[in-house]
């Protein structure tokens, strides 16, 4: 909301800057988001009158001026404005003017016509962003008066950002409110006397929905004039607060909206039929609202109606039929109290957000209405004319809202904030803003007033009085906090630990968006189930991601697309899998790696990453738990199906995959190189083995390597499989230290050479027990495999 | 001495001077000082000597033959330092070219600002906790004095997915899942992505939330200041000032949010902070009795405080980085300087 700064001071205005103002009631929870002067810089402009207008010689558009601005000769000024005639007063800049922008007025040559000076419309002036045509002053402004004088310019536009519980101060007067609370002065508020009554036509209020509208206030003015002229002094206080003039009927409504925070609505009398009922919409109704849309409503919507149709989304905005126009003579003028509730949602339920919604969803004073509808039958009858008929008062007392005494505990208020509060100073705060207090053996009773929605318990006056108290003279306490020893498991491992290993291990942390584009969630997950976001910001990023790879590739991708030839990237997070009808939140960790496998340097050859050094780093973070994992060669939709491995746990849950991106998708998605790619179960891959002491042997290990010749299809996995089911106990490792094939070795076979480690507790092993062992594995793996020992 | 000793010695000793590797110093060695050296030679010769000059003839011979052992050492160490010398030299690298292998990457900014912020709550006790990023309509908003068309539910933006699940608008809802399980003393933090339906120069649909709980007897605003002071203090490794300014929020009353002088301008006033010399950073306050209702905690006996802030908003402070659509594009470039 925005308000005139000088406007304000009109209510309340203590001694202090507009700094220190806006330092004040910002930090009264009345947060000031910008503070602007109404008008841009300039100097040198007056009130002028047009005392004659000639036609140009040269020139269609120009007319040749006399001015008076007020001197003892009056000024010739060439003007090209279409609304320039004689008798309009206007602002005049003179020779040595300095309008917005630094632009230097000075004497000059239209089309061969001298000119002292020129005329001003209020885009000139910096007034508005848009205007046509000279700025027209009201035929009593003072000729001669500089103009920044006449229209009161050298004030500021206080922007304030107003939190949903301080409907109070969404108005000139409640701001004002609650700058004389804290300056602890008195508030001048205007009297607002009853206009005279001058008819007796009423029309008939039917109120069917009370609760709603607990107060319903209408009466009928005659004989208005809506061509009137908005006063400027009106016009340039709407101006300052961000409205438009748009006619004297709704300047007015919005006018006092501003100044007391009341809406109100006026109809034109000769649109309505019947009396005005303020009722519930029947499902499907339909109306034409003042911005042109056609909202079709249901019956929880509140509308205000003649005896035909809607009129009027009641709290949020009229409709077209019914709105007055320039031809308007006879207007029914509303104000109401709806309850919050009823409105609350409404307005949005249909895309809409209005100055009034904002203000009824929040809570308007329900004891303002008698008030608000006699200031604005003054402004009408001051400004268009006409004669005010008698209020139509429809109040359902029991449906007003209450105002309950609350309990405030002294015990609980020094308890809450930390320090001993004075009975004089929480009497003082309270009182001022408006609230009837009672003390009591145990602290205060307090009535909040009716402006104040936000007051229902203790802590809200809590809130209240360390508000204005000052929370920065409130003490910042060094806390004394009790405390259990926290665990240190040693059954998970700590993702932190795992991350810290990609990161050693040339890998760059990413974190992508969870959600990603439909199109590329499809191309890489083509059988997964997704979820989709009901109101997506884009197209890109509507639906759910059921594995971290979409993000992963599109970050590749961006850097790939910017010179980057390798990357390596990672990132944990959930993703998002449908089961059953239920959405699993599954924490995952992701990487993939592109490119040569370690940066370009002098002394190793370029080598492309590929599935080894990748399966390395995956490897190496299964190190870090204890367990050991197996990897199974399966085919994946995403992946590769010659270079994909499932990863299995020991007891066979599924940890995750490891592969190559497939040769389609990399082309489809525009890589020029090979991706590797694989994503874990952050669960499983953090469950942890405590270590487990086992005693060193005294006696020396003995290593046999065997050359085994095996298919092309038996895999290394197959070969240890075979080797660890003969569950020796005296086998300390086993590693695959070559894979060879050509020449020596017949096609579609290779030959494996393998190392296997042998140990014994309690003594030496002979070499007749080595052999036994040895040819058990032999046997075995020739039954598994169909293995044969190379000659 | 004989005349012979005398030309034996020196050319012993000529030999030795010619010598200029170890192999032939030790022939030389082997030549005159072995068994059957010539030095040893001229023992046995003493035998033909009368005795009463054995003694000192075989005096003499010990006395050159240590004296050229002496030479003969001094020697050896002279080659072996040449020879050490030598080998040095032809082993001698540049040092300054690049070390082979893998070069390290790193962490996320906002990982680092996390665990940043982890470990100075840690350091007090403060719990981790992460919760569901799908959220009920419940655990976001009811439970939270939200209700269904609160005007506050307007300052969410939220993404639903259908009637009742929506993608969490801020991490508060783990407070309510842990007070929901969990009886006081209760101190955590909740870390955790969070979505907003908006996106602009300075709003991205999705962002990271730090929310931080204590509940406890006797917890007063008094000490939420005293913990938000420090922590930004810590947080910032400065002596920073800090302001805290009314606020609202449906979930904890009094509310408040938190404003540090612009660490960019020292509270001069610049571009970042508006011109204001001060910068938002969280807000907090005094956890609101209905949300103790909700989750059956007596606000009679307990009372506790929350708060929450934006981490790339800190990070963005901490780093000095303009942009917040940076730290989701993922370039290898922006990511590298926080290595």
């Amino acid at each position: 909301m925005k308000i005139s700064e000088s406007w304000l001071r009109t209510y309340v205005n203590p001694a202090i800057s507009t700094e220190e103002l806006v330092a004040q009631i910002t930090m009264a929870g009345l947060e000031v988001d910008a503070v602007e002067p109404v008008a841009a810089q300039f100097s040198g402009v007056v009130v002028g009158e047009v005392l004659e207008t000639e036609q140009h010689p040269d020139a269609d558009k120009l007319r040749v001026c006399k001015v008076n601005v007020g001197e003892a000769e009056p000024l010739q000024i060439v003007c090209g404005a279409a609304n320039v005639r004689a008798g309009l007063k206007i602002p005049a800049s003179v020779i040595g003017a300095v309008l917005p922008g630094d632009f230097k007025i000075k004497k000059s040559k239209l089309r061969g016509v001298e000119s002292f000076g020129m005329l001003c419309s209020a885009k000139e002036l910096g007034l508005v962003a848009e205007a046509e045509g000279l700025m027209e002053l009201p035929a009593d402004a003072p000729v001669g008066t500089d103009i920044r004088e006449y229209l009161q310019l050298d004030d500021n536009s206080i922007e304030v950002d107003l939190t949903p519980n301080r409907a109070d101060c969404l108005s000139v007067e409640g701001v004002a409110r609650e700058v004389a609370v804290l300056n602890q002065m008195a508030l001048n508020i205007a009297v607002i006397e009853p206009v005279a009554v001058t008819h007796s036509e009423k029309l008939t209020v039917t109120v069917d929905a009370a609760h709603a509208c607990p107060r319903y206030l209408g009466r009928l003015i005659s004989g208005v004039n809506n061509k009137a002229q908005t006063p400027l002094w009106m016009q340039e206080r709407l101006r300052r607060s961000g409205l438009r003039s748009l006619s004297p009927l709704v300047d007015v409504t919005n006018y006092v909206l501003l100044e007391l925070g009341q809406p109100l609505h006026v109809f034109d009398a000769a649109k309505l039929a019947g009396g005005i009922t303020v009722r519930y919409a029947t499902n499907g109704e339909t109306l034409e609202l003042l911005n042109n849309q056609t909202i079709m409503f249901d019956e929880k919507s509140l509308v205000i109606a003649d005896d035909e149709s809607a009129l009027a989304f009641a709290g949020v905005m009229g409709g077209n039929y019914s709105a007055v126009h320039e031809e308007t003579t006879k207007v029914f003028l509303e104000c109401a109290f709806f309850t919050p509730l009823a409105i609350a949602g409404k307005a949005r339920q249909f895309g809409l957000h209005t100055d009034s919604s904002h203000r009824f969803e929040r809570g308007v004073d329900f004891e303002l209405q008698n008030r608000a509808i006699e200031r604005a039958s003054q402004l009408i009858l001051d400004i268009c004319g006409g004669q005010a008929g008698e209020i139509t008062d429809v109040t359902t007392q029991a449906e007003l809202p209450k105002r309950e005494p609350i309990l405030l505990r002294q015990e609980k208020l020094n308890k809450i904030l930390g320090i001993p509060f004075e009975n004089e100073i929480v009497t003082s705060i309270l009182q001022r803003l408006g609230m009837h207090v009672t003390a009591q053996a145990d602290g205060w009773k307090i009535t909040p007033p009716s402006f104040r929605f936000d007051i229902a318990i203790e802590a809200d006056l809590i809130e209240e009085i360390a508000r204005i108290y000052g929370y920065n003279n409130l003490p910042n306490n060094q806390i004394l906090v009790r405390s259990a020893l926290n665990q240190a498991t040693e059954n998970v491992l700590d993702l932190d630990r795992v991350k810290d290993l990609l990161v050693d291990c040339g890998y760059q942390e990413a974190i992508t968006y969870s959600f990603v584009d439909e199109a590329l969630q499809k191309a890489i997950a083509p059988s997964a189930e997704f979820i989709r976001l009901q109101n997506p910001i884009s197209a890109d990023l509507a639906v759910m991601r059921t594995t971290l790879w979409g993000g992963l590739l599109t970050a590749a991708l961006h850097n790939t697309n910017r010179q980057q030839t390798r990357v390596r990237l990672f990132e944990s997070g959930l993703r998002f899998v449908q089961k059953d009808g239920e959405t699993l939140q599954e924490k995952m960790l992701a990487g993939l790696a592109l490119g040569n496998v370690a940066t370009e340097q002098w002394s190793e050859k370029e080598r492309a990453v590929d599935f080894y050094d990748v399966k390395a780093d995956v490897e190496a973070m299964f190190a870090l738990t204890g367990y050991s994992v197996q990897f199974v060669a399966v085919s994946h939709e995403t992946l590769h199906p010659g270079q994909s491995a499932k990863i299995l746990t020991e007891t066979g849950e599924i940890v995750g995959w490891l592969g190559m991106l497939h040769p389609t998708l990399e082309q489809q998605l525009g890589f020029e190189t090979p991706v590797f790619l694989f994503e874990l179960s952050q669960d499983l891959l953090l469950q942890k083995q405590r270590a487990s002491f086992k005693s060193l042997s005294k006696f020396p290990s003995v290593r046999r390597d065997l050359a085994l010749l095996v298919k092309e299809d038996v895999n290394a996995g197959d070969i240890i499989g075979a080797i660890q089911s003969c569950s020796e106990p005296l086998l300390q490792d086993t590693v695959i230290f070559d894979v060879y094939r050509g020449k020596g070795v017949e096609d579609g076979y290779k030959s494996v050479a393998l190392s296997l480690v042998l140990q014994n507790q309690a003594q030496t092993l002979t070499d007749t027990e080595i052999d036994a062992i040895v040819s058990t594995f032999l046997e075995t793996l020739t039954q598994k495999t169909g293995a044969k020992l190379r000659d | 001495m004989s005349a012979n000793l005398e030309a034996l010695t020196a050319q012993a000793l000529d030999a030795l001077a010619a010598t200029t590797d170890l192999t032939s110093l030790d022939a030389i060695r082997v030549q005159y000082l072995g068994k059957k050296g010539i030095f040893t030679a001229q023992m046995k010769e003493l035998g033909a000597l009368p005795p009463e000059e054995r003694r000192d003839a075989g005096q003499v011979i010990n006395q050159v033959k240590d004296a050229f052992q002496e030479k003969l050492d001094a020697k050896k160490i002279e080659l072996e330092q040449a020879a050490l010398a030598a080998r040095l030299a032809s082993e001698r690298i540049d040092v300054t070219l690049a070390g082979r292998g893998q070069k390290v990457g790193g962490l996320h900014p906002v990982t680092t600002t996390l665990r940043r912020i982890n470990k100075i709550f840690a350091s007090v006790g403060f719990q981790v906790v992460e919760g569901p990023e799908i959220e009920d309509d419940y655990h976001n908003f009811e439970a939270l004095n939200i209700p269904a068309h609160h005007p506050a539910r307007a300052m969410h933006d939220t993404f639903y997915f259908d009637v009742h699940r929506v993608l969490r608008t801020h991490t508060s809802p783990v407070q309510i899942r842990v007070m929901e399980s969990e009886q006081p003393p209760l101190k955590v933090i909740a870390p955790g992505r969070v979505y907003r339906c908006d996106s602009d120069i300075t709003h991205t649909p999705m962002f990271h939330q730090v929310e931080g709980f204590l509940v406890d007897t006797d917890v007063s605003f008094a000490d939420l200041k005293g913990v938000v002071y420090e922590f930004l203090r810590a947080f910032f490794e400065k002596d920073i000032q800090v302001r805290f300014r009314p606020s609202y929020f449906p979930f904890t009353e009094p509310s408040a949010e938190v404003d540090i002088e612009c660490v960019m301008c020292g509270g001069e006033g610049c571009r970042v902070c508006s011109h204001t010399g001060w910068l938002e950073v969280m807000g907090c306050g005094m956890i609101h009795p209905e949300v103790f209702k909700a989750v059956k905690i007596d606000s009679e006996k307990y009372s506790g405080f929350a708060f929450g802030m934006g981490v790339e908003r800190l990070a963005m402070l901490r780093y000095g980085i303009n942009d917040l659509r940076l730290f989701f594009e993922n370039d290898l470039k922006f990511l590298q300087q926080f290595n």
